[in-house]
């Protein structure tokens, strides 16, 4: 996947010390820490931080748990609105959602209630020998779920605890999707995706099939026959391209690509690394393929984003973590061209400024090069075609390039639902997509045991 | 700077501030500190007659907060547990040399005067200033038949006080315990008696809280508990009320009141005299953070008197009784109702769920278009009792605004809503 890069060189640090640096980035809270910061929430009504949870977790109710020595009671809490709780807890942009809302973040106050620090302490301390919920009795009732990531997952869990049968359809050796494969390494370490994942499946009736890729050797139109309902969460498993000419040759690579490699890598000193790099993009993407290259090692590191600061799609904590790690952010400025050496390997780009004309982002004529040894698209997703190949694929209605869904996440298809990146509906977020796997659910479920009346 | 200094029951000290008869005060080696540290004086721990009394581990047990900070102490100590003869000899020393500092000694004997007679003229002689009577050790003691089952009974306080005032010279401070209905009859028995001053409260009967592992009680001896004496600042609103009731007597009217209950601040402080104390004693707040909190008490009480324009203690001692009164002499028509203040607001919408909950629905929810609320006092369903207030997290967020309903003052007792109201 990464061939691309294999001129490079290796990083000189050894795997230890390099594991070292992907150690968590946000140290869990002790026993403590959490006492002292649960006390901090006011326990507010109708709270503003669960309207701001997209996956509408009571966290007053769970945080008041903690605080009352119910840690037990708290996980159950969150984990009833969020299954994947713990990788929430890890990967939120809490600064724009709960914790934005967090009404000690008021400029009355001093700094909001670390909620998402809580969140991992009530799952890290919780005790689930047993699963917290019992399935209800099978029905008899069979789903197919397209996609083991966060959104497939989710749907597939509340499905199983309702009694139905639940068969996933996964693309990739591993299950957990972005969690696996997508988030930096030091947001979610200790294999920490694989162990949600059992976590998730103890509550049974959930079988994983491997290697099962739609529009390849799967189709809609079969699932549609063999299953009483399908929900589709195929993410967005296309990188967007520049482009541009030169695109394919050595040393560009999208960021994605790479970031998957470093997931999985058993030895992060055999990972190619990009001494001088450049990341173009402004999500929080970029910021962690930016900041793994620089942990790796990396000297220089450039994030180049063609608008200003205010535009980017990472968070501001998020272009702090990069400041933190030497990683440069330049802005205003867009690719113009891979610029190549006599083998024909990167060796730089050059770069366009822009400038904003009349409301519209323009080239001001001027010109700039940098010098680089690899360069990472990190410029966004886009929905992979060929998934939808099919006839009954074919037939999904569409907004723009994303599944349309309504707001109980079904599609044109009857009995076709679909939730998580593939759709538009919400925020690109595990705990967005946590949430549509769960609306899907629900909304299965209910035409599900309809038809269960009716015959 | 104001002027601390106090002359309480003929008992001078550089300033109001004294530790109570406790375990800070147990010995010379703690006396001498606190002196160092600038306490005005001290109540020392409670002698009694020989052999002295033994004490049992552990002791202490605490009712906590939130963030773990101490609302209230409960203690199963007894009175010292070191010889008569010891306390004296020490006794003696730390007054003379600390002459300039109020130091009275607690006592506790058997309701006998013969045991009251023979310990006296041995205090006096060590130079004390007074003697404060121990009617309120509300643990262990009153098993025996001293402390509050002394202090519970008005014929014994008097009778005790009187035997003391009789065989001694020195002032006598007659320490009240709340572990009764009324405190104005044991006030009222101690000043028949001839007591110089009345000092209150001692602790309350407590448990503060079970072991549920052990299922047993705190503090724990072996695998058993037993209730002890409850202090620290959650017992102060209990001792200003006390403290109120008796200086709102007319029967004992005059009678020095040496405050005691959760004193931890120069505001606690202030808030005892200005219901009719002319000292007050400390003990829990010393006992969670060392002496040295007498220097902020005594420096946050000047401060406050000079922004008053109070010169001394006695220009505020008792201002605030006149306006203690019984609930039929309240003005019926007074009416305040609540006022948010939208800039300080914060939205956590606690004002809206006790209202709506629990009181008279009159602070309404709007959600607004960002998702946040706004909540809004409806004026017409307010009827002032302060829980939104209470309930809010932001101080003065929410004011109770006097409402000018041009009615008259009018109470209870002539309100003609009141089948039995006086007709003029």
């Amino acid at each position: 996947m990464i061939d691309s890069l294999n001129h490079l060189p290796r990083p000189s640090a050894d795997n230890a010390t390099l594991a070292e640096r992907f150690s968590d980035l946000a140290p869990p809270l002790n026993a403590r820490q959490a006492a002292l910061e649960s006390a901090r929430c006011l326990y507010c009504y109708d709270a503003p931080c669960v309207n701001a949870c997209p996956s509408e977790i009571d966290i007053p109710a769970f945080i008041r748990n903690i605080h009352h020595d119910n840690v037990q009671g708290a996980a159950e809490t969150i984990l009833s609105a969020n299954i994947l709780g713990g990788s929430c807890a890890r990967v939120c942009p809490t600064e724009v959602l709960c914790q934005q809302a967090c009404v000690r973040n008021h400029h009355q106050e001093c700094a909001p209630v670390l909620i998402g620090l809580l969140q991992r302490y009530a799952l890290d301390h919780a005790d689930f020998d047993t699963h917290p919920f019992q399935r209800a009795p099978v029905t008899g009732k069979r789903v197919a779920v397209v996609g083991a990531g966060p959104a497939g997952l989710s749907c597939a869990h509340r499905l199983a605890w309702h009694g139905h049968d639940v068969v996933i359809f996964e693309a990739r050796p591993k299950a957990g999707g972005l969690n696996e494969y997508g988030i930096a390494t030091y947001k979610l370490v200790d294999d920490f995706a694989q162990r949600e994942l059992a976590f998730v499946l103890q509550i049974g009736g959930i079988e994983i099939r491997h290697g099962q890729v739609l529009g390849d050797n799967l189709s809609l139109s079969d699932l549609r026959q063999q299953f009483d309902a399908v929900f589709l969460a195929l993410g967005l498993n296309a990188s967007r391209q520049l482009g541009l000419v030169n695109e394919a040759a050595p040393g560009v690579l999208a960021a994605t690509d790479y970031i998957r490699e470093l997931r999985q890598a058993e030895d992060l000193s055999q990972l190619p690394l990009a001494d001088r790099c450049i990341v173009l993009g402004a999500g929080n993407t970029a910021i962690d393929m930016a900041v793994q290259m620089a942990r790796l090692g990396a000297r220089e590191v450039n994030l180049v984003y063609r608008r200003g600061y205010p535009d980017m799609g990472a968070t501001t904590h998020e272009q702090d973590i990069a400041k933190a790690n030497q990683v440069r952010l330049l802005t205003w400025a867009q690719p113009e061209e891979v610029l190549l050496d006599a083998q024909g390997r990167v060796r730089g780009m050059r770069f366009a400024r822009t400038h904003l004309h009349e409301g519209h982002l323009q080239p001001t004529g001027e010109f700039f090069e940098l010098a680089a040894d690899a360069i990472f698209k990190a410029i966004g997703q886009t929905f992979d075609e060929h998934a939808l190949s099919d006839a009954s694929g074919q037939l999904l209605a569409r907004d723009g390039d994303r599944i349309r869904v309504d707001e109980q996440m079904r599609t044109s298809l009857p009995g076709v639902y679909a939730g998580g990146d593939c759709t538009q509906l919400g925020q690109d977020l595990t705990v967005q997509a946590v949430q549509h796997g769960k609306l899907a659910a629900q909304a299965i479920h209910a035409q599900l045991m309809t038809n269960v009346e009716a015959a | 700077m104001a002027d601390l200094s106090i002359e309480f029951a003929g008992i001078k000290a550089p300033n109001p501030f004294w530790l109570a008869s406790a375990p800070p005060t147990d010995k010379a080696y703690n006396v001498v500190r606190a002196f160092e540290a600038g306490w005005g004086g001290v109540v020392w721990k409670t002698l009694g007659e020989d052999p002295a009394a033994v004490n049992v581990s552990s002791r202490y047990s605490a009712h906590y907060g939130a963030n773990r900070e101490v609302i209230g102490i409960n203690n199963i100590e007894l009175i010292t547990d070191r010889s008569l003869e010891i306390n004296l000899r020490e006794i003696t020393q730390v007054k003379k040399d600390w002459p300039d500092r109020a130091l009275i000694v607690s006592l506790m004997v058997p309701c006998v005067e013969a045991s009251w007679k023979a310990i006296l003229p041995l205090v006096e002689a060590t130079g004390a200033d007074g003697i404060e009577l121990n009617f309120g050790c509300p643990h262990g003691m009153p098993e025996r038949g001293m402390g509050a089952a002394v202090g519970q009974v008005p014929e014994y306080v008097e009778q005790v006080t009187r035997w003391c005032k009789t065989h001694s010279k020195l002032p006598v401070i007659v320490k009240l315990t709340p572990n009764i209905t009324d405190i104005r009859q044991s006030a009222r028995a101690a000043y028949r008696g001839g007591a110089d001053a009345v000092s209150l409260i001692n602790t309350i009967n407590s448990i503060t809280s079970v072991d549920l592992e052990r299922m047993v009680a705190l503090p724990i001896v072996g695998n058993q508990s037993t209730h002890g004496g409850y202090c620290g600042s959650a017992v102060k609103p209990i001792a200003l009320n006390m403290v109120a009731e008796i200086a709102r007597d007319p029967a004992t009217h005059g009678l020095p009141i040496s405050g005691i209950g959760g004193i931890g601040s120069w505001r606690d402080a202030a808030e005892f005299i200005a219901l009719g104390c002319g000292s007050v004693q400390v003990c829990t707040a010393a006992m969670l953070h060392g002496f040295r909190i007498v220097e902020a008490m005594k420096d946050g009480l000047s401060r406050w008197m000079d922004s008053q324009g109070y010169q001394t203690l006695r220009d505020f001692s008792g201002r605030a009784v006149g306006h203690t009164t019984d609930w039929k002499y309240l003005d019926i028509n007074y009416q305040v109702i609540a006022r948010i203040d939208q800039q300080a607001c914060i939205g956590c919408g606690r004002c809206h769920i006790a209202c709506e909950d629990t009181s008279h629905q009159a602070i309404v929810s709007q959600k607004q278009a960002d998702g946040t609320h706004r909540y809004e006092v409806i004026d017409a369903e307010c009827v002032g009792c302060n829980l939104c207030q209470i309930t809010c997290p932001v101080q003065d967020c929410i004011e109770m605004v006097a409402q000018d309903n041009g009615k008259p003052f009018l109470d209870w007792q002539h309100d003609p809503r009141n089948p039995y109201h006086v007709v003029p």
